[in-house]
């Protein structure tokens, strides 16, 4: 199997869906003649032209609008933000236009949207920059949250995305732009809403996603050389969350940490947290633990952005903390 | 600098400056449509705020008692498969685009058989197959819809246009201002329609915009600009007839402005302290319903019979309209979680696990 890094997946699901569709098509910041801030839409202007690869001005509203009507018109848009940290500039878009159109209309229209872009911290770009953005979005009924770790669910995951009949929020990382794995070439289309376990164990369950999958497997690592089997699940579709692996897990470990970006004050995690006490109480042996982004701002200063968000050594300490 | 002190077009260098388009003369017959689809609005709504009066109709309901003659001049000089979208003010668009009344009273009154199963109500009018795409709560939200609409238009060929009403009130918000860039700059055949009612809720337009007219935005972006009297049911349709051009011949888009007034409050909670009992009269005297018919009848097209006959007929399709609103069921409570998610056909359906509960 070829190995390609999580951009390049990423590109692959685009340009064979394109290839696919006609009513595909991509619109967004730099992303046709500069070929993508990222470079992750990097020569599908060349391959498909200015009708269907689109640079527009920077007005992710405006954009983010139009692309909303074009689906409920019946075309398959996939509009990219340079950030996601940028979609708080179309919120009313997401939320009200995406999110509820088909539900105000009693079912009439169908809403097959892709939005995505990069997200996350760890890059000393501050604040403004460095938002995760799944809990906000995780919160509107209609929308789907998909945030994958690694090359080939990014590139199955987007491509069953672009083929999905409703509006899917895929929030993808940037430093995990350059992480190089095995990818299948062609047809290959990962299953919305369901989690994979990435390091089996026998100890504890890791809950995590996105970058944080990564801290999860490092401090599993870690652990294993203290004799703990740390099991990881990458959850990879945030909404709707598969609960039923979560359980057949926690069933075999009864203990958990969650490992997640997300500011800790209803974060993903929690609703997670909440569901593990609700329906698997019995199964615990001791609380679980969250090991999310500290209550601030994201600071520049590299010291305090390292402290300030989640890493295999908090994983590490969690774990000892629910294993004691 | 536009000066326009009467409706028309505005003086300006753009490229693409209106042209008079040819109308052809309205029969008869569809003289009487128009003038019998403005006071079914009018009629309806009346019945509406007896309706809400009775706590019928709960929330919001916004009536566009007074602006009849602007949803039906544009809608008489656009195709059935052209696209319409507008703001929460939406009962008279919905009925002039052909919407089935006992459906839209069904939706006010919340029921199942409204025309958004009564999951949108007053603001959220939708109808698929009448390409009336809502109904939007948000002011402003729906200006880049309505460019999107016209955007697929474009991107499949149907050479169809988008009509994207908004209010006064809402030409100040920035996706408005994001989507007119847009237009002009792809040339997406969208027809922005603003509705100066003269009030945003109850802030007059010289409170809240500057600049005036209020069209003369269009001007920085190289769009036409048109200025229409929103009370002369004729003008709207001449007026809208050169946009509908514009957007249909050369894929252009523009903005109108037409003038209006709202007879009754900003919604029915509304006390209208901010204008004078005399002001209102001023404005009842040109009734856009009184305007027209007067024309029909001086012109032959009527007679006063011919009108009785209208108002009786209207009358009764209203009234069968609020019986089968009010007979009709409200949804079943198991359907609160309908209508979310469209049926998957490109992929397996996502599995989404009711069993394990988010909350309780
Ligand atoms: C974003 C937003 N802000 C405020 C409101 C509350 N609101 C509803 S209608 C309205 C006035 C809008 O006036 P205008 O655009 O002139 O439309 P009209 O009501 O006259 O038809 C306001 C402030 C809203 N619905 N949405
Ligand atoms: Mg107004």
């Amino acid at each position: 199997m070829p190995i390609i890094t999580y951009r390049q997946a990423l590109n692959q699901a685009i340009a064979e869906e394109m290839e696919r569709d006609d009513n595909v098509f991509i619109l967004g910041e730099e992303v046709a003649e500069y070929n993508g801030a990222y470079k992750v839409s990097e020569g599908l202007l060349d391959k498909f032209g200015p009708r269907r690869v689109i640079d527009t001005p920077i007005s992710e509203g405006g954009f983010t609008g139009l692309a909303v009507a074009a689906a409920t018109y019946g075309l398959r848009p996939i509009v990219e933000y340079m950030t996601w940290s940028f979609s708080l500039v179309a919120f009313d878009q997401i939320i009200n236009n995406a999110g509820q159109v088909r539900y105000m209309a009693g079912g009439q229209f169908e809403v097959p949207m892709v939005i995505r872009g990069n997200s996350g911290g760890g890059l000393r770009v501050g604040a403004t920059h460095s938002h995760t953005p799944e809990n906000w979005y995780a919160n509107v009924p209609a929308l789907t949250v998909i945030t994958p770790a690694f090359p080939d669910d990014a590139k199955g995951l987007l491509k069953s995305a672009i083929r999905s009949n409703n509006p899917i929020i895929f929030i993808e990382n940037e430093i995990l732009y350059n992480y190089k794995d095995e990818v299948p070439e062609g047809e290959h289309l990962t299953p919305i809403g369901k989690a994979r376990i990435r390091r089996e164990g026998s100890d504890i369950t890791f809950i995590a996603n996105s970058a944080s999958t990564h801290r999860a497997l490092e401090a599993a690592q870690t652990l294993a050389s203290q004799g703990v089997e740390a099991e990881v699940i990458d959850l990879r579709t945030i909404k709707p969350l598969d609960f039923d692996l979560i359980a057949e897990s926690i069933r075999r470990t009864n203990r958990a940490v969650i490992v997640e970006e997300n500011k800790p004050f209803a974060g993903w995690g929690a609703q997670v947290a909440y569901m593990i006490q609700r329906h698997l109480f019995d199964e615990l042996d001791a609380p679980v633990i969250r090991v999310a982004s500290l209550d601030a701002p994201q600071p520049y200063n590299a010291k305090l952005e390292d402290y300030l968000m989640p890493s295999a050594d908090r994983v590490v300490k969690a774990a000892k903390a629910v294993l004691a | 600098m536009h000066t326009v002190d009467k409706p028309g077009r505005l003086k300006d260098s753009s490229s693409s400056a209106p042209q008079p388009a040819a109308l052809p003369a309205l029969t008869r017959d569809q003289k009487h449509g128009m003038l019998r689809m403005m006071v079914l609005i009018r009629r309806f709504e009346e019945q509406a705020e007896q309706a809400y009066l009775r706590q019928q109709i709960r929330g919001f309901c916004h009536v566009y008692s007074g602006q009849e003659a602007i949803a039906v001049g544009t809608e008489s000089v656009i195709n059935r498969d052209d696209a319409v979208i507008t703001a929460y003010r939406d009962h008279g668009h919905a009925l002039a685009r052909g919407m089935c009344p006992k459906a839209c009273m069904a939706e006010l009154l919340g029921k199942a058989t409204g025309c958004s199963k009564g999951k949108g109500g007053s603001m959220h009018f939708f109808d698929k197959s009448k390409h009336f795409y809502g109904g939007h709560g948000i002011v402003g939200g729906q200006t880049p819809l309505g460019l999107g609409l016209a955007f697929a238009q474009k991107y499949t060929n149907t050479n169809r246009v988008t009509l994207c009403y908004l209010g006064d009130g809402a030409i100040n918000q920035g996706v408005f201002h994001e989507s007119l860039n847009i237009a002009a700059l792809w040339k997406v055949p969208v027809i922005y329609i603003i509705e100066n009612n003269l009030y945003a809720m109850g802030t007059s337009v010289a409170r809240s915009s500057a600049g005036d007219p209020l069209v003369k935005r269009a001007s920085g972006y190289d769009m036409a600009g048109i200025v229409a009297n929103g009370m002369d049911v004729d003008d709207v349709r001449a007026k809208t007839a050169e946009a509908v051009n514009l957007a249909r011949t050369e894929s252009l888009p523009s903005i109108m402005e037409i003038r209006a007034y709202r007879y009754r409050g900003h919604s029915m909670t509304d006390p209208r302290k901010y204008r004078s009992k005399d002001e209102e009269e001023q404005q009842r005297k040109r009734d856009p319903i009184e305007i027209y018919k007067q024309r029909l009848i001086d012109d032959g097209s009527i007679t006063e019979k011919d009108y009785d006959d209208i108002e009786a007929s209207v009358g009764a399709e209203v009234k069968e309209a609020y019986e089968f609103a009010l007979n009709s069921p409200d949804p079943e409570l198991e359907e609160v979680f309908d209508d979310i998610f469209a049926p998957e056909t490109q992929i397996d359906e996502i599995e989404r696990r009711p069993k394990w509960s988010y909350g309780d």
